[in-house]
C-alpha cells in the first residue's frame, strides 16, 4: 500500500596521507589533537592549500560511476558554529562539484538489476570530534579528524526499500575499495551514511515529506534504521498525522529514530565561494591520467572470473563484491588451477569463517597458498572432502602447513585397492542381512542402499578410504 | 647630518652599508623616539624593545663579518594583523587582546630573513575595518600633523609611525584603501600591490578576496626596496601569484617620456573639492613636465564600487571572523553557562561595534533568499569594474586621481555616520575590486595638511607606479615635508 522513496548521502573518507587543506597526517587513532596543525586549528591568518591527491581520488570515483567530471569545480564555505568546526565554516563544494551526474547498477534479490543515478559527488573537509565522556561535566574537542578529505556521494531518491539501499551502499563500498581511495571502514567512520526517507501511496508520483537519518555507520544499521523509519512514517499517516521534515538520529540499542532538529531550526549555511581557494581546473591530461590509472572494477572483474575460472554468474558476483576476497580467490584459483573448487572453498568455509569472526580476509589465518595446497591434495586424491575439512580446521588453528598436517594427523587417503578390498570384505561379512536385501532389490533401488555399506567402510577406514574406490569395489563385490 | 630618525629607509640603508651607522645606533634611536612620542600618537600597540635590540646586536655582528643581506639591521614595524611568533598579535581587537601568535606570517618571515629588525606592532582599526583608526580596541591613533585629527585607517598606526619618524618602513594592508588613504592623510608614500603579489599567509583576514599586504614609507624608493623583500609566491597561499619579482629599484629612474597617464573623468567631476583639484593639477603638471602625456578615460561603473564593496567585504568578513568563538584562542567570556552563551558573550564582548555591524551586513547578504540579490550582484559589478580598469589600462600606463576626497578629518567627526565614513574610500575601493596595484604619494599640502595622489597600474605593474612616483619625488619636495611639533 505504501512505497518508500529513499536517497542516500554517503560520506567517504579518502585515504590520502595528508589532509585536504593541510600537511597533517590523516592516520586514525592518534592521541587527541596530535594531528592538528595551525591550519586544522583554524588559527588566525592561516590559509588552506588543496591536496591534489584528493582531486585524483574524486575523479577516479567519478570515472568509475561513468559520471561527468567537473572540469572547473569550486570550493565553497558552509558556515555554521560548532566547537569541532574550528573555522566556523566547512570548506565544501556547493554549486560546482568535482563529480557530476553518474550511475551505478545494483543487483536485486529476484536476480534482476537496477540502475541508480548518482546526482553528484563533491569534496569537502571533515570536522573534528566532540568528546563527551573524557571530562566530567565538560566536552572535549579532538581536531585530529578536522580536515580529513571526504567525498560526499549523493544518490537520486530512486531506492525503494531498505534492501535496495543496502545493495546500493555495498556497490559504492565495493567501488571505493577497488579504487583504493578509502578503507571504507564503517566502524571507524571512514564511510558514513545519511538516509533520506519518505513514503507515499504505491502508484503515486508525488513525493512525501522526507526525514533525514544522520550518520548511520553500518550496513545492518542502515537497513534497520530505514525500516524503522518507514514503519514510523506509515504509523503516523495511518493515524491521520503528517510527517515533519526534520533530521533524525538512529539509536541501534532501542532500534528507533528520534528527532534531532526540525527544518525550522535548520541552519542557513550561507554558502559562498571560498575566496582563499582558486577554482579547481582539471585539464584533459589529468583526467585521462586518472582514467589510465583506473583498476579493473567489480563488473569487469566479474565477467573475467566467469570466463577465466568457469564459475557461475552468482558465484562470481559474490566473490568480486569485496576486492580483497576477489584477490584471494584469484590467488587460490591460479595457484591450484582449480577455479570451481577454489570458488566453493572461498564461498563456503572461508567466507563462513570470516562472517562468524568478523575478521578481514587480509588477516585471514589460512593463506591463499595454503588453501591452494589443500585443493591440490584433494585433486590428487590425498584428501577427501571429510579429511580436507579436518586439514582446513588445523590451518585455521595455525597448526602448520598442509602436508605436515596430513602427515601428523595420518590423514592420507587410502587408495590402495587391496586394503580397501579387505575392509569391504569385512563389512560384507558382518552385515549378511543387508547384503541379502541389497541383492534382492531391483537395480534402481540398489544405488541408494549402497550408501549404508559405503558409510560402514569409511567408518572402518577412519574416513581415509578413497570414496570412489570404495564405491567401485563395493558395487563389484555386492553384485558378484 | 640630520638626526638618525629623520633619515629615510634608503638613506639608512646607505648609512648601514657604508658603516657610518650601526644597527644598534639606528634601532635605539627609533626606539627612544617611539618611547617619547607613542604616548601622544598611540601608533604602536606593542613595542618589542628587547627583541629589537637583540636583533640589532646580531645584525651588527653579521655586518662586521661581512655577512647578512644589504638590508640587515634596518628597522621596520608591522601592522598588528601580521602574526608574529611569540609576540602579541591583536588585530586591534579585544577578542585577540591575549593572542600570542604561534607562528610568523610569511611577510614577517621574509622581513626577518632579509635581516630587518622589528620595532613592534602597529595600531589599526579593529580587523582592518575602518578609515580613521578610531575603531581600535587600543584607542585612536593621532595624526602627527595635527593630533586632533585622524591618521586615516585602517593602517593608521603604520602611517602615523612613518610620518612621525617612529619607523622608516611599516607593513600595512589594504582591503578598500587602508594603505593609501592613511598615507594621503599623513604625508607618506604607500603602496597596495597587485592582489596575489604579497602572501596573505599569516595576515589575519578581513575580506580575503580584497586584502593585500603592502608598505608605507617616506618615499617611493623606500617602498621599492621593501617590496622586493615581501613580494613573491608563497605555496602556503593558494591565491598568491607565481610571478617573478623584479628589482623595483632598478626602474625607478626610467624616463616618463611617452608614458600615458589616464585621468578617469569620474574622479574629477564637479563633486571634487576645488583645493583638492588644484593640488592634483599641480601633480599632473609635474608628471607632464617629466614627459608623460595625459588622456581622459572613463571608469563607467566606479560609482558602484562602494556599494558592491560593502556587500562583498562584509560577506567575506562574516565568515572569516567566525573562528573567533572563544573556543581555541583569544578572548573568552567569563563562566559561560552553555555553548550558546560562550559564543554569544565571547563574540558580543570581544568585537567592537563596527566589526559587529559588518558581520551583520555580511551575514544578511549571504542569507538564503538574499544571496542572489546582494552577493551575486556585487560580484557582477566587481567584474564590470575590473573590465573598466583593464580597458582604460589597455591604452594607458597608469591611472591618476586623488586618493581621498579631502584632508584628514577631526577625531569623532564621522564616527556617528558610518556611511560618511565608508565614502572616505570612494577613490580607493575600485582598485581592490579590480585586484590592481595602487599607490598613494605626497601631493601639495592643503591648509597645512597633507594630501595624496593615487596611481593605479596594470596587474603586477608596481614598477611603473614606483617609477612615476619616484620621478615626481626627484623634482618636488612634498614628500620631504614633516609634521612640526612632534
Amino acid at each position: 500500500m505504501y512505497e518508500a522513496v529513499i536517497g542516500l548521502e554517503v560520506h567517504v573518507q579518502l585515504s590520502t596521507d595528508s589532509k585536504i587543506f593541510s600537511g597533517s597526517s590523516t592516520h586514525f587513532g592518534a592521541e587527541p589533537n596530535t594531528q592538528a596543525s595551525l591550519i586544522d586549528l583554524g588559527m588566525p591568518g592561516v590559509l588552506p592549500v588543496p591536496n591534489a591527491k584528493a582531486f585524483e581520488m574524486a575523479v577516479k570515483f567519478g570515472l568509475a560511476i561513468d559520471a561527468e567530471i567537473g572540469q572547473e569545480s569550486i570550493f565553497d564555505r558552509k558556515n555554521y558554529f560548532y566547537p569541532d568546526l574550528p573555522k566556523g565554516y566547512q570548506i565544501s563544494q556547493f554549486e560546482k562539484p568535482i563529480v557530476g551526474p553518474g550511475r551505478v547498477t545494483i543487483s536485486l534479490d529476484d536476480g534482476t538489476t537496477k540502475t541508480i543515478n548518482v546526482t553528484r559527488a563533491h569534496l569537502e573537509e571533515d570536522a573534528g570530534k566532540s568528546v563527551h565522556d573524557a571530562f566530567d561535566g565538560m566536552t572535549g574537542v579532538d581536531l585530529n579528524r578536522a580536515g580529513t578529505p571526504l567525498l560526499e556521494i549523493v544518490s537520486e531518491p530512486e531506492l525503494r526499500s531498505a534492501k535496495e539501499a543496502v545493495a546500493y551502499l555495498k556497490v559504492i563500498h565495493s567501488i571505493i575499495r577497488y579504487l583504493d581511495i578509502s578503507d571504507g571502514n564503517m566502524a571507524e567512520g571512514s564511510m558514513r551514511c545519511d538516509c533520506n526517507v519518505s513514503i507515499r501511496p504505491k502508484g503515486s508520483d508525488t513525493l512525501g515529506t522526507r526525514t533525514e537519518i544522520k550518520n548511520v555507520n553500518s550496513f545492518r544499521f542502515v537497513e534497520k534504521a530505514i525500516n524503522t523509519e518507514i514503519n514510523r512514517q506509515i504509523e503516523i499517516l495511518e493515524d491521520g498525522g503528517r510527517v515533519i521534515q526534520e533530521t533524525r538520529l538512529y539509536d541501534p540499542d532501542k532500534d528507533e529514530t528520534r528527532s534531532m532538529r526540525s527544518k525550522e531550526e535548520a541552519n542557513d549555511y550561507r554558502y559562498f565561494p571560498d575566496p582563499d581557494l582558486l577554482p579547481v581546473v582539471l585539464d584533459d591530461s589529468f583526467i585521462s591520467a586518472c582514467r589510465d590509472a583506473l583498476p579493473e572494477l567489480p563488473e569487469a572483474r566479474k565477467a573475467r572470473y566467469i570466463n577465466d575460472y568457469g564459475i557461475t554468474d552468482y558465484d562470481a558476483g559474490v566473490l568480486v563484491a569485496d576486492r580483497d576476497v576477489a584477490d584471494y580467490f584469484a590467488d587460490v584459483a591460479n595457484t591450484s588451477g582449480e577455479g570451481k573448487l577454489a570458488a566453493n572453498w572461498v564461498m563456503g568455509s572461508v567466507l563462513a569463517e570470516l562472517n562468524q569472526t568478523g575478521g578481514a580476509i587480509t588477516d585471514f589465518a589460512v593463506t591463499a597458498k595454503q588453501l591452494s595446497d589443500l585443493i591440490a591434495r584433494i585433486k590428487d586424491n590425498t584428501l577427501n572432502s571429510k579429511t580436507a575439512k579436518t586439514v582446513f580446521e588445523a590451518l585455521l588453528a595455525s597448526e602448520g602447513e598442509v602436508d605436515a598436517i596430513i602427515e601428523s594427523k595420518g590423514l592420507v587417503q587410502v587408495t590402495d585397492t587391496g586394503a580397501i578390498e579387505a575392509i569391504v570384505d569385512e563389512v560384507i561379512a558382518e552385515n549378511p542381512d543387508q547384503v541379502a536385501n541389497y541383492r534382492a532389490a531391483p537395480e534402481d533401488k540398489q544405488g541408494k542402499m549402497l550408501g549404508f555399506f559405503v558409510g560402514q567402510v569409511m567408518k572402518k577406514s577412519q574416513g581415509k578410504a578413497n570414496p570412489q574406490a570404495v564405491n567401485q569395489i563395493l558395487s563389484a563385490k555386492l553384485s558378484g | 647630518m640630520s638626526h638618525i630618525t629623520d633619515l629615510s629607509f634608503s638613506e639608512l640603508k646607505k648609512a648601514l652599508n657604508d658603516r657610518t651607522l650601526s644597527s644598534v645606533e639606528i634601532t635605539s634611536a627609533f626606539l627612544d623616539r617611539i618611547d617619547a612620542l607613542n604616548p601622544t600618537l598611540n601608533a604602536f600597540i606593542t613595542i618589542t624593545r628587547d627583541e629589537a635590540m637583540q636583533a640589532a646586536n646580531d645584525a651588527d655582528t653579521l655586518i662586521s663579518q661581512g655577512a647578512g643581506t644589504p638590508y640587515t639591521g634596518l628597522p621596520i614595524a608591522h601592522k598588528d594583523l601580521f602574526c608574529t611568533d611569540g609576540t602579541l598579535t591583536t588585530c586591534g581587537s579585544k577578542i585577540l587582546s591575549n593572542f600570542v601568535a604561534p607562528y610568523d606570517a610569511q611577510v614577517v618571515s621574509q622581513c626577518k630573513n632579509a635581516g630587518l629588525v622589528s620595532l613592534g606592532k602597529l595600531n589599526m582599526d579593529e580587523f582592518a575595518m575602518g578609515s580613521s583608526n578610531e575603531n581600535s580596541y587600543y584607542g585612536p591613533v593621532k595624526n602627527p600633523w595635527d593630533t586632533t585629527r585622524v591618521p586615516g585607517g585602517s593602517s593608521g598606526g603604520s602611517a602615523a609611525a612613518v610620518a612621525a619618524n617612529l619607523t622608516p618602513l611599516a607593513t600595512a594592508t589594504d582591503t578598500g584603501g587602508s594603505i593609501r588613504q592613511p598615507a594621503a592623510f599623513t604625508g607618506t608614500s604607500g603602496l597596495k600591490p597587485t592582489y596575489g603579489r604579497v602572501s596573505r599567509f599569516g595576515m589575519i583576514a578581513y575580506a580575503s578576496s580584497l586584502d593585500q599586504g603592502g608598505l608605507i614609507a617616506q618615499t617611493a624608493e623606500d617602498i621599492a626596496h621593501g617590496l622586493g623583500l615581501i613580494a613573491g609566491h608563497d605555496s602556503r597561499d593558494s591565491t598568491s601569484a607565481d610571478q617573478p619579482v623584479p628589482d623595483y629599484t632598478q626602474t625607478l629612474n626610467d624616463s616618463l617620456k611617452g608614458k600615458v597617464i589616464g585621468i578617469p573623468k569620474e574622479f574629477f567631476d564637479d563633486r571634487l573639492d576645488s583645493a583638492m583639484r588644484q593640488a592634483m593639477n599641480e601633480v599632473l603638471d609635474v608628471l607632464k613636465s617629466l614627459g608623460a602625456t595625459t588622456t581622459e578615460v572613463s571608469l563607467e561603473h566606479v560609482a558602484e564600487a562602494i556599494p558592491a564593496y560593502y556587500v562583498i567585504a562584509p560577506a567575506e568578513a562574516s565568515s572569516n571572523l567566525s573562528r573567533f568563538d572563544g573556543v581555541r584562542f583569544g578572548y573568552r567570556a567569563d563562566s559561560p553557562t552553555d555553548l550558546m552563551d560562550l559564543y554569544e558573550r565571547s563574540r558580543g564582548e570581544g568585537f567592537g561595534s563596527e566589526v559587529k555591524r559588518r558581520i551583520l551586513i555580511g551575514t544578511y547578504a549571504l542569507s538564503e533568499g538574499y544571496y542572489d540579490a546582494y552577493y551575486k550582484k556585487a560580484q557582477q559589478i566587481r567584474r564590470l569594474i575590473r573590465d573598466d580598469f583593464n580597458r582604460a589600462l589597455g591604452t594607458c600606463d597608469l591611472l591618476f586621481g586623488p586618493t581621498t576626497p579631502s584632508t584628514a578629518f577631526v577625531i569623532g567627526e564621522k564616527t556617528a555616520d558610518p556611511v560618511a565614513m565608508y565614502l572616505e574610500d570612494i577613490y580607493t575601493v575600485a582598485t581592490n575590486m579590480a585586484g590592481l596595484p595602487g599607490g598613494s604619494f605626497q601631493a601639495p599640502l592643503i591648509n597645512g595638511l597633507p594630501t595624496g595622489y593615487q596611481l593605479t597600474g596594470r596587474a603586477f605593474g608596481e614598477s611603473m607606479i614606483l617609477n612615476a612616483a619616484h620621478q615626481v619625488q626627484t623634482v618636488t619636495d612634498w614628500h620631504t615635508l614633516r609634521p612640526e611639533g612632534v
